[in-house]
């Protein structure tokens, strides 16, 4: 069979008004259906005809998962909601900026105008052998050509890899991660909620899929408790555009300081690894310390313990060095 | 300065409502009846023979019509490509098209299609070719020597040296080679010699409008609408690709969403929907995806190379010694090597140079010229190296290229007959001069190291010299009874203007209100005369020449008919505003309407029944159906020239270069042209400011990544290749330009072009000001980006060694 790119193939298209109705059809469906949220992972898939479901579920004229919520025990975002409106809403500005930020540095306005939050965390990896049909592990295939003498990995992972050495490509997700938020899944037999942290599946645990989310499983909501809101975040994503671009290494972090002493602190890192990271030994170190560039320096140095850098991204074992510094000094140098 | 009326003046030129409201139409917008869409089958691998095509699934899939292969096609002569192939030579080379009713159909009939390719030997890396034992490109040969294909291999060489990247072996066997003076007396002589190896990467054009075609035949005649940046070179280029002849082929290009030198003449498939519509009955589109834009859309060669420059101590360049290895692609032969150092030649003015060199065949996408082709290469790679030079002979950068300037007719380029040949005005050190004071250079420099938390500041300045005219083309205009002036254009509408701009010269001449004028161009059938490319900044100087011949004659024919008409001889007569009047007594005239009429009724040179014996065929052929319409200005171009038509710019970049992260912040970017005369001040502000931009793509991230174990690209999206955004660009502030605006004295208006000459200055300044803000940050290859950076701050081995190709 020949191959041909940039021509979407024909697909059923199912558009359901509420929850339940889209659950019935993933359930209907099953292995062969497609969640259509903003559509900016969805249709370089389809366009390349790599990914061809025969089932696309779109989640646009679901009003319900587009709401976001101010409830008394925190902020319940809706996962169609546009990440434009996740920036500029009043309360994500006020008491998390934490993700206002990070959802405000995805790809370009334009993007961001159509992209939800939920189709950035659910987004899958941007590793360009994968993404162009490469018959690699993640694909079903038993190589990682990103990972062999003469791969091209400059923009692969230097941490976590297992086979496989794509990274997690959101910026709202270590955002998330360090805002402890909760997400809720529902399917057909009901409903249940996992961390952040825990939303995200790394290769170790399933080499096919970038989350926890299975066949019949929707992300619908993402709840941020109060805990963390108004603490003192840092949020600082690299890359070689100003705009349109995908991270290198990007850094989130929050923190509760009181009279130059880190109270509680959250880190997490996206780009480096499979999943974004948290970083639980650069929280320890300075969790209970006196604020300063040692400190800092310290957290920094702990993040690249025991990183595996490929042949063409040493420099990013630098990068989420210093990225974690400046998170948890607050600043650049 | 002359007192012109309407030169060096902003206007609104004709097409600018029609492309911001959407009503004009490019070659995807418009409809045939029964219309079908071609898709392509593309090549999966870099290089293959195929063993077999079986269609006969894809043939059974209602609503497919026509299949073409490359046996369909009017032969080709190695090493030129067809625009489809039985032996594909690189990844996305088109193999066959079907037609179908529509594009889902089109493409679903391409998977039903078996196809068995045979593998064949491949390079992506023109070093790797010249390797004793290792691939060429094609089956018969690796490089091209004059016009034939050969093999070249280095025996003797030092492999080891080259593959870590130190040096290239300047006496390896080449194709092409000259010298001028005593180069090694030039480098002995020399107070400092910098001996470089540099890499410049190869990039694709990614015009905003892809290469798309539509076409279908009538009355024997093809009528092809097809995305073009000329007009009349493209019509016999596009009859010659579908096999007619010119006069059988009516060609429709209005508008072009950008070419950058990639569709100079179309493009080589532009022939694949009008075969397939003539295999089918039926009109076929044929749109072109982005992605088979990235293959099949062209590029500018890569170049690896050696430069051994030789300094006096007050910055004056002795000699320079020049080895290149040019990255060719599969098709054709680029000489950009040469141009760049015909380019370098003009420049630095060395007292002594030399290039030896070799264009190498690899299995990427075809290359062909890209805005300064070679120059932008040469100012890329040297700019930062002669800013290298300054600070190791404790001279300001800025003095340097002063020092080194060309003035006047200088000389430039390779020699021809043992002869090296000159440029026609070069007010370098005036434009130079210009910028330094306007855009406060001293003041710049001061900021150079200055350290904001982990931020560092740095400036560079480089200077960008191109082709900017040609000569000898024939303008073609009628003045009719409705008063206004018909002003014909040959050539295309690629977005510069040019178009528009260049027929202001006519009315120039003819000290007419531009109201008065009606443009006609992008369109075969309306009788365009003969006229330059749309491409090597050629249009700005070649058309004013010929758009004011043709308005002399017919200033002149104005004066013949009012005398006839109105007593007195033709030299008692002006022109002006719409009328030919008697000096002295306005009362006594014609306006335009009663003079075309008078024109009609002599006939006759007046209304283009008598034509000039020198001008071209095609413009023959277009007065003639025109003649008897009004009163006929035409003529060839003869005004005198005075060598090679260049243009330069200088310009100045300011960065910040995050040491922590990698990130470099382009803060500013100023420039400084000569470019002879203003035309129209914002087509050249667009000019300057567009191809700074695309100048700092080369300089800041626009590249290719190959797998070189497969010989295949990873970077086919917009988000892996990573042209500049917005965003990229200096925004806080407008960035500035200043022209120093003096006439070339070769041009009737004093004009010159100048899209070519803003690339460079816009990658060479950028280059020089990271390299400044990191102190010893000579990378030697392009583009820079933040893992460069932070590898070099944190002294880490680079991750790909200076001279790798596609990495």
């Amino acid at each position: 069979m020949a191959v041909i790119r940039d021509m979407m193939p024909a697909f059923d298209l199912f558009q359901p008004t509420t929850t339940d109705e889209a659950l019935g059809l993933l359930s209907e469906h099953g292995e062969s259906a497609w969640v259509l949220a903003g559509g900016l992972d969805t249709y370089d898939w389809f366009k390349d005809r790599v990914k061809r479901p025969t089932a696309v579920v779109d989640l646009g004229g679901v009003e319900e998962l587009h709401e976001i919520r101010s409830l008394p025990e925190g902020l319940a975002i809706g996962a169609m909601a546009k990440l434009t409106e996740v920036v500029r809403h009043p309360e994500v500005k006020q008491s998390y900026q934490l993700l206002s930020d990070a959802a405000a540095l995805v790809a370009s306005p334009q993007i961001r105008n159509q992209g939800t939050l939920g189709g950035n965390l659910g987004q899958d990896t941007r590793c360009w052998y994968y993404r162009d049909g490469w018959n690699c592990y993640r694909a079903g295939g038993n190589i990682c050509y990103a990972d062999t003498p003469t791969a091209m990995n400059r923009e692969h992972c230097i941490l976590g890899a297992s086979r496989c050495v794509a990274v997690n490509p959101s910026d709202t997700a270590p955002a998330l991660i360090a805002l402890d938020a909760q997400f809720e899944i529902r399917n057909g037999s009901g409903t249940r909620t996992v961390s952040a942290e825990e939303f995200f599946v790394g290769p170790a645990v399933d080499i096919e899929r970038m989350t926890v989310l299975e066949a019949g499983d929707l992300l619908t909501t993402i709840q941020l408790s109060p805990k963390w809101a108004g603490a003192r975040f840092y949020f600082e994503k690299s890359r070689d555009r100003a705009v349109w671009d995908f991270a290198l290494a990007s850094v989130a972090s929050a923190a509760v300081v009181t009279n130059g002493v880190v109270e509680d602190i959250r880190i997490a890192v996206n780009g480096v690894a499979p999943t974004p990271l948290r970083l639980r030994a650069a929280e320890d170190l300075v969790r209970g310390q006196s604020m300063n560039n040692d400190l800092a320096k310290r957290a920094g140095e702990a993040a690249v313990e025991g990183v595996r850098p490929l042949a063409h991204n040493g420099y990013k074992v630098a990068l989420l060095r210093n990225l974690v510094t400046r998170s948890v000094r607050g600043g650049e140098a | 300065m002359a007192d012109y009326k309407l030169i060096g003046k902003n206007y609104t030129p004709q097409d600018l409502v029609a492309k911001v409201t959407g009503r004009a139409k490019y070659a995807e917008d418009f409809r045939a009846e029964g219309m079908l869409f071609a898709k392509l089958l593309s090549s999966p691998m870099p290089h293959a023979r195929i063993r077999s095509i079986d269609t006969s699934v894809a043939e059974a899939i209602p609503g497919v019509e026509a299949i073409l292969t490359a046996d369909d096609l009017p032969p080709v002569e190695a090493p030129n490509e067809a625009g489809l192939t039985n032996e594909p030579m690189y990844e996305g080379e088109p193999i066959l098209a079907v037609a179908a009713v529509d594009e889902a159909t089109a493409a679903d009939a391409i998977e039903a299609i078996q196809i068995d390719f045979e593998p064949l030997p491949f390079s992506v890396d023109p070093l790797e070719s010249l390797r004793p034992g290792g691939p060429n490109a094609r089956l018969d040969g690796n490089t091209i020597s004059g016009r034939e294909i050969t093999t070249i291999k280095w025996d003797n060489v030092d492999w080891d040296a080259i593959d870590r990247g130190e040096a290239l072996p300047t006496d390896a066997p080449v194709t092409d080679e000259w010298e001028l003076g005593n180069v090694e007396a030039g480098l002995d002589e020399a107070d400092l010699v910098l001996d470089e190896t540099l890499f410049h990467q190869s990039m694709g054009h990614q015009p905003l409008e892809t290469r798309t075609s539509m076409a279908y035949w009538q009355n024997g005649k093809c009528h092809l609408y097809t995305s073009t940046q000329s007009t009349a070179r493209t019509h016999g280029a596009a009859a010659r690709g579908i096999g007619i002849a010119p006069e059988d082929l009516v060609l429709v290009s209005e508008y072009c969403g950008g070419g950058f030198g990639s569709k100079i003449a179309g493009s080589v498939q532009m022939r694949i929907p009008a075969l397939l519509s003539q295999k089918a009955g039926k009109p076929v589109m044929m749109r072109i995806t982005r992605q088979e834009e990235h293959a099949i859309g062209r590029a500018r060669p890569g170049l690896q190379g050696r430069v051994k420059i030789g300094f006096r101590s007050d910055g004056r360049i002795t000699a320079m010694d020049f080895f290149f290895v040019q990255d060719g692609g599969p098709y054709g032969r680029s000489t950009d090597f040469m141009n760049a150092v015909d380019q370098a030649s003009l420049m630095y003015q060395p007292l002594s140079h030399r290039l030896r060199g070799i264009s190498m065949y690899t299995n990427t996408p075809p290359r062909s010229a890209q805005r300064a082709p070679g120059g932008l290469q040469i100012v890329s790679m040297l700019a930062p190296v002669m800013q290298k030079a300054a600070k190791q002979l404790g001279l300001d950068p800025l003095e340097v290229i002063r020092i080194n300037a060309p003035e006047g007719q200088a000389k430039m380029g390779r020699p021809q007959d043992g002869v090296q040949g000159h440029c026609s005005s070069a007010f370098v050190k005036e434009a130079l001069d210009k910028g330094a004071e306007v855009f406060d250079w001293q003041a710049m420099r001061a900021k150079s190291g200055q350290r904001n938390g982990s931020k560092i500041t740095g400036v560079g300045v480089a200077l960008s010299s191109f082709n900017a005219g040609a000569a000898g083309m024939d303008g073609l205009l009628t003045i009719r009874p409705d008063g206004k002036v018909y002003i014909q254009q040959g050539i295309g509408n690629l977005g510069t203007e040019s178009v528009f701009d260049t027929a202001r010269g006519a009315m120039e001449a003819l000290k007419t209100d531009w109201e008065q004028a009606e443009v006609v161009w992008g369109n075969t059938s309306k009788h365009l005369p003969w006229s330059s490319v749309q491409a090597g900044s050629m249009t700005t100087h070649a058309h004013t020449r010929a758009n004011y011949a043709a308005g002399e004659d017919a200033v002149r024919k104005l004066r013949e008919v009012a005398a006839r008409a109105l007593g007195g001889s033709p030299g008692d007569y002006d022109v002006e505003n719409g009328w030919v009047f008697r000096r002295g007594n306005r009362s006594s005239g014609l306006s335009f309407a009663q003079a075309a009429q008078q024109a009609i009724e002599l006939g006759g040179k007046y209304d283009g029944h008598e034509l000039p014996e020198d001008i071209n065929s095609m413009t023959v052929n277009s007065a003639t159906a025109l003649a008897g319409l009004g009163l006929m200005g035409v003529a060839k171009d003869n005004y005198q020239t005075g060598g090679r038509v260049i243009s330069h710019c200088i310009g100045f970049a300011e960065v910040e270069v995050d040491v922590e992260t990698g990130a470099i912040r382009l803060a500013d970017y100023r420039v400084s042209t000569d470019c002879g005369t203003i035309l129209n001040p914002r087509g050249l502000e667009g000019q300057l400011h567009g191809g700074g931009i695309q100048g700092f793509s080369a300089a800041l991230g626009q590249k290719w990544i190959y797998d070189r174990r497969w010989g295949l690209q990873v970077t086919k999206r917009f988000y892996s290749n990573r042209p500049p955004t917005l965003l990229d660009v200096p925004h806080t502030d407008s960035m500035q330009w200043v022209a120093h605006n003096e006439a070339d004295p070769f041009n009737p208006l004093g004009a010159k072009g100048i899209g070519e000459a803003a690339e460079g200055a816009g990658s060479g300044a950028v280059l020089c000001a990271i390299a400044d803000a990191i102190g010893d940050g000579y990378f030697n290859r392009t583009p820079v980006m933040s893992d460069m950076i932070l590898a070099k701050v944190e002294n880490l081995p680079a991750a790909v060694g200076t001279l790798t190709a596609h990495a």
